[in-house]
């Protein structure tokens, strides 16, 4: 019988410590705001092109963190950012729906241009120069290839370019082993994605 | 001997410092008694807009100008860069992308040249014979001027280098003859026949750089180059503190960095330069080339190639203008059918495979080899399975392990691969060179490093794009409280005209501000 | 168009395939000496492992749908040897099969094949095979019986007998051409608490005799002297270096050596630990394996001081009587461990360590 209320009381003490422990490592380690949804806009592409069905890349790490939104909707970041996320989050990875397209560039045919400055407003990360009735020109640095701007010119003249490639930024890709050929896949760590 | 043993040894002084690993390539070098001659001037040159590491330059010329042997074509964009000069007299027929010793295949704005056959000079430089008593600065701006870069295959602006720094004086300059490539045999025949001038050469750098130590480095399967160079060096009194050393051959020596441990017993550390440690590397070649900029006013318009390789018919060491076809430099020599050979740019340790011989010859052509396709890597092309023999680490002179690595980069472990140390890696070959299952270890680290640059710059990239959103919300949120306050006093005035004004003024406020912040960028 | 590759476009012309060739010259003299000591009865069990590996080697590669051409690289030849150089001699065949299945399958392909297993296969087999059939594998033949009156295994017909249908086709009783091996009989003396050296001498045990091979054992650990040439061959073909079996010996010699010191009766001398079971084999040719074993130098030194310490202890408290094969196991389990705290000092870098 005492035996039992040894038992009792011991473990009781250790719960009630440890309780009080976890509450004081709870306000000693209080972190401010909510760094998950910075940690996944970090990971964004940024290209703010809303085709994940949330008005800007920062919208969606919002969803993605507090209201439990997939992790595969980011087009242009593709299967590296899903898998990022993914990561981050904890969660399984999902296939992506939509494969990234080559990266794009929004280019102005600047004499049929006639200056309404629309696309100017729609850029979001603020790529077009121009004034009311003077010709307009994307910032080929700055455009992230989103396609915003291209719906909202009365006279169509914007063109999406596929973006020059630099021979700078040329990089080597795997090599073409014969190890397909000996059955070898490549071995993916990711592991559950499929 | 054990490594270990080794170390200790060359610590307590009874062994000259060596580094480790490295291997033992065959060399080929069948073009190290060769005289060199001149090759034929090309009725057409090409030179890109880039031919050193750095940032591309832009044309001075246009189509149908008449140019000069010599003559600036291309002025440069950025502090990392030199002009790019003409290599011979002619008119500028094309200024167009074309083909660049590359392994992407692809293309550089060039400007094409067709010569006119008089190769008549542009005279405008003036010699400057009295360099011991002219500013360094002066001479630095002619090495930029004259287009010179490291001609050891890096191509690095090579005024750069040649800078007094207090903070990181120079001790010693070393001049790398050690060319430790196989099949290469260029600086072996410079240091042969140009001795003279590149003992001047290195005079000029060591005036340049303030120092009067300097280091002659040299491979022991060049004896006779060391000996040329001896000589030439007892022949003259202002270089005692300039001396011959001869390494054992050793594959790769010449790698910097290595070349630095092996005279010194001393490392660059990671990240830094051998400056920092007050150590200055050049190539034989590019210190010649320096004489002839100095003293002889010529900008860098020819260099010295290593035509060879076991499908070349008459190998050769030959001066080609910068620009000259690579095909027509073959066919100087013999060969014109390019069927079942294999053309690298460089050595075969660390050269560029190129997929047709229509490029031109830049700075950085140490050499140009046809090899046999049937014989190429004596068949060890099928990659099998690493069974982690060790044979790799054991030959990577940078102390890493190649087959760790090579690893995570072929899983996209990029993360892990830079934990160990992937930029370390000097791409030198020699672990592919051993490894017993044909594995591309160098490509696979060439894939991981390419992968972790793009992916820092589309992050560097996303976070400006954040940025800017960012900037714009914030702007947009300003407007809409600057419109919401002057509609209210609007309404009070009851004036619709007022407001369709002020819409437009927004409007043209915005435009303007993205104005300036798009030249603030 | 041409593939895209990277440079170097020279190769030193090392392949898998010599690689694993010189492996299986090396144990030539061990089995050499394997058939000279057992007859017919080596060589049979011998081609049998060595046919079985390569058999189920090409029906697992069939299986994946690999190419048959990876049977070249004879890395499934060379397990087969080893796997029964690690036998005694009156293995039954079926035992040798089912060794070799174990060997290819469990011990290599289930991982991916050569190059991802985390243990040497042969050994993994082997260690499977004792704990499966510990009788038949510590049933030790007596060497140099293959001339004895009892049963003369030089002559083909008997040894197939044995081979095929077990000593009890013959009417032999086990007893008339068995022993116990030297470790083993130590072992026991010295839990009925005879000093080693009594237990020794009782033995008739001779150093040159385990030297040489005459001492009971399997087929191919028997020879000290086979082994050893074998192992300094690899040494100078570069096929191993010398960290590990150095290691590995050096510290079964000085612990045996400081402990037979202090305590004599219970502890046997360094040359008897160096001499005896499988540690020569072991330290030559299983540790050495390099699939199993690290890669760098520093690392080869610890997982060959991790063998030799296992190895003695196993010996000296276990409840074998031999180790050298766990103890390799065992640190073949700590070889990630290892390649990733015992990297080489990267060029530039403070000797200090990131993780």
């Amino acid at each position: 019988m005492t035996g039992l209320l040894y038992a009792l009381l011991s473990l009781g003490t250790f719960a009630l410590l440890a309780g009080i422990v976890l509450a004081v490592a709870q306000k000693v380690f209080y972190v401010e705001g909510d760094p998950m949804v910075d940690k996944i806009d970090a990971l964004l592409p940024q290209t703010q092109c809303g085709q994940c069905g949330y008005p800007g890349c920062k919208p969606y790490a919002t969803a993605v963190a507090s209201e439990g939104e997939e992790v595969n909707h980011c087009v242009p970041g593709g299967e590296r950012t899903m898998l990022a996320i993914a990561d981050l989050m904890g969660v399984e990875p999902k296939a992506v729906e939509q494969e990234a397209a080559a990266p794009m560039l929004a280019f102005v045919r600047e004499d049929e241009c006639i200056g309404c400055t629309l696309c100017i407003k729609a850029c979001p990360v603020d790529a077009i120069i121009g004034a009311p009735k003077q010709y307009h020109t994307v910032l080929a640095d700055h455009c992230t290839g989103c396609e915003l701007c291209v719906e909202p010119c009365p006279v169509d003249c914007i063109d999406m370019l596929v973006k020059p490639e630099l021979i700078e930024h040329w990089s080597w890709p795997l090599p073409e082993t014969r190890r397909s050929r000996l059955g070898h896949e490549r071995r993916e760590h990711h592991a559950g994605h499929a | 001997m054990p490594a270990m043993l080794r170390n200790l040894a060359q610590r307590l002084g009874m062994m000259a410092h060596s580094f480790d690993g490295g291997i033992h390539p065959s060399d080929h070098k069948l073009g190290a008694g060769l005289h060199s001659e001149p090759c034929p001037l090309s009725p057409v040159h090409i030179l890109p807009m880039k031919m050193h590491i750095g940032e591309a330059c832009l044309p001075l010329v246009a189509v149908g100008d008449r140019v000069l042997r010599g003559q600036k074509i291309a002025r440069s964009e950025g502090y990392v860069s030199v002009p790019v000069h003409a290599s011979t007299s002619g008119r500028v027929v094309r200024i167009e992308e074309y083909a660049i010793p590359h392994p992407s295949g692809m293309g550089m704005p060039s400007i094409i040249i067709e010569s006119d056959g008089d190769d008549a000079s542009d005279d405008s430089l003036e010699p400057i014979t009295d360099w011991r008593n002219t500013d360094p600065a002066l001479l630095r701006e002619r090495a930029r001027m004259c287009g010179l870069a490291g001609l050891g295959g890096a191509v690095f602006p090579t005024f750069i280098k040649l800078v007094q720094d207090s903070r990181f004086p120079i001790e010693t300059v070393v001049l790398n003859g050690i060319e430790c490539e196989p099949w290469l045999t260029t600086d072996h025949r410079l240091m042969l026949e140009y001795a003279d001038e590149i003992l001047t050469g290195l005079a000029i750098i060591m005036h340049m750089v303030n120092t009067d130590s300097a280091i002659i480095a040299i491979e022991d399967n060049k004896s006779d180059a060391a000996e040329a160079i001896e000589q030439a060096l007892a022949l003259r009194d202002d270089l005692e503190g300039a001396r011959v050393v001869l390494l054992p051959t050793r594959y790769p020596q010449g790698s910097e960095k290595q070349l630095i441990y092996s005279l010194t017993g001393r490392e660059v550390p990671a990240g830094k330069l051998p400056m920092h440690i007050g150590m200055l590397c050049q190539n034989v070649a590019t210190a010649r080339a320096l004489y002839r900029a100095v003293v002889r006013a010529e900008p860098l318009t020819e260099r010295l190639v290593t035509v060879s390789g076991d499908a070349m018919p008459r190998p050769a060491n030959l001066h080609v203008r910068i620009g000259t076809p690579m095909r027509y430099v073959f066919a100087q020599q013999g060969l014109t059918d390019f069927e079942d050979v294999r053309i690298l740019h460089g050595g075969p340790m660390m050269g560029e495979l190129l997929r047709h011989p229509d490029v031109p010859v830049v700075k950085s052509t140490n050499g140009m080899l046809a090899m046999l396709e049937a014989s190429f890597m004596g068949g060890h092309t099928q990659e099998q399975a690493c069974i982690r023999c060790g044979h790799c680490s054991e030959a990577c002179p940078a102390g890493l392990v190649p087959n760790l690595l090579a690893d995570q980069c072929r899983s996209d472990q990029f993360e892990k691969a830079e934990s160990y140390d992937l930029f370390d890696c000097i791409e030198c070959g020699a672990c592919s060179y051993v490894c017993p299952s044909n594995i591309p270890l160098v490509h696979y680290f060439r894939y991981g490093k390419g992968q972790i640059a793009q992916q820092r710059r589309e992050k560097s990239f996303a976070e400006a794009s954040r940025l800017r959103s960012e900037a714009r919300e914030m702007r947009i949120e300003r407007e809409n409280q600057a419109r919401a306050a002057r509609r209210s006093s609007v309404r009070k005035t009851h004036a619709p005209a007022a407001e369709s004004t002020a819409k437009t003024d927004a409007a043209g406020d915005s435009a303007a501000d993205k104005t300036d912040e798009g030249s603030k960028d | 168009m041409l593939v895209m590759l990277s440079s170097p476009h020279m190769h030193g012309g090392d392949s898998l395939r010599m690689m694993m060739l010189t492996v299986i010259l090396a144990l030539l003299p061990a089995a050499a000496v394997s058939v000279y000591l057992f007859g017919w009865l080596a060589v049979l069990l011998i081609l049998v492992c060595m046919l079985s590996c390569l058999a189920t080697e090409a029906v697992c590669l069939k299986l994946m749908g690999k190419s048959l051409t990876t049977l070249l690289d004879n890395s499934a030849a060379l397990t087969g040897l080893l796997l029964a150089l690690t036998l005694p001699a009156l293995t039954p065949w079926w035992m040798a099969v089912v060794g070799s299945i174990f060997a290819i399958v469990l011990g290599k392909q289930v991982y991916g094949g050569l190059g991802y297993n985390i243990f040497n296969p042969a050994l993994s087999a082997r260690v499977i095979l004792l704990i499966s059939f510990p009788l038949q594998m510590t049933t030790w033949i007596i060497p140099m019986s293959a001339a004895t009156p009892v049963v003369n295994l030089y002559d083909l017909s008997t040894c197939l007998t044995l081979f095929f249908a077990g000593p009890d086709a013959l009417k032999l009783g086990l007893d008339a051409i068995s022993m116990a091996s030297p470790l083993g009989h130590v072992k026991t003396e010295w839990t009925l608490g005879v000093p080693v050296a009594d237990a020794l001498a009782h033995y008739h045990y001779s150093y040159l005799g385990a030297f040489l091979g005459t001492e009971a054992g399997s087929i191919g650990e028997t020879s000290v002297l086979a082994l050893l040439i074998g192992g300094v061959f690899l040494m100078a073909r570069h096929s191993i270096t010398w960290h590990i079996p150095f290691s590995y010996l050096a510290t079964v010699a000085v612990l045996a050596a400081l402990f037979s010191g202090i305590d004599p009766d219970h502890f046997a001398p360094p040359m008897f630990h160096l001499f005896a079971g499988g540690l020569m084999l072991c330290a030559f040719f299983m540790a050495t394996d390099p699939v199993s074993s690290p890669v760098t130098p520093t690392g080869q030194i610890v997982f060959g001081i991790g063998c030799g310490v296992l190895t003695w202890s196993i010996r000296s408290f276990g409840g074998y009587p031999e180790g050298a094969m766990f103890s390799v196991l065992l640190m073949n389990c700590a070889v990630p461990l290892i390649d990733h705290y015992f990297r080489p000092r990267v060029y530039g870098h403070e000797s200090g360590r990131k993780s």
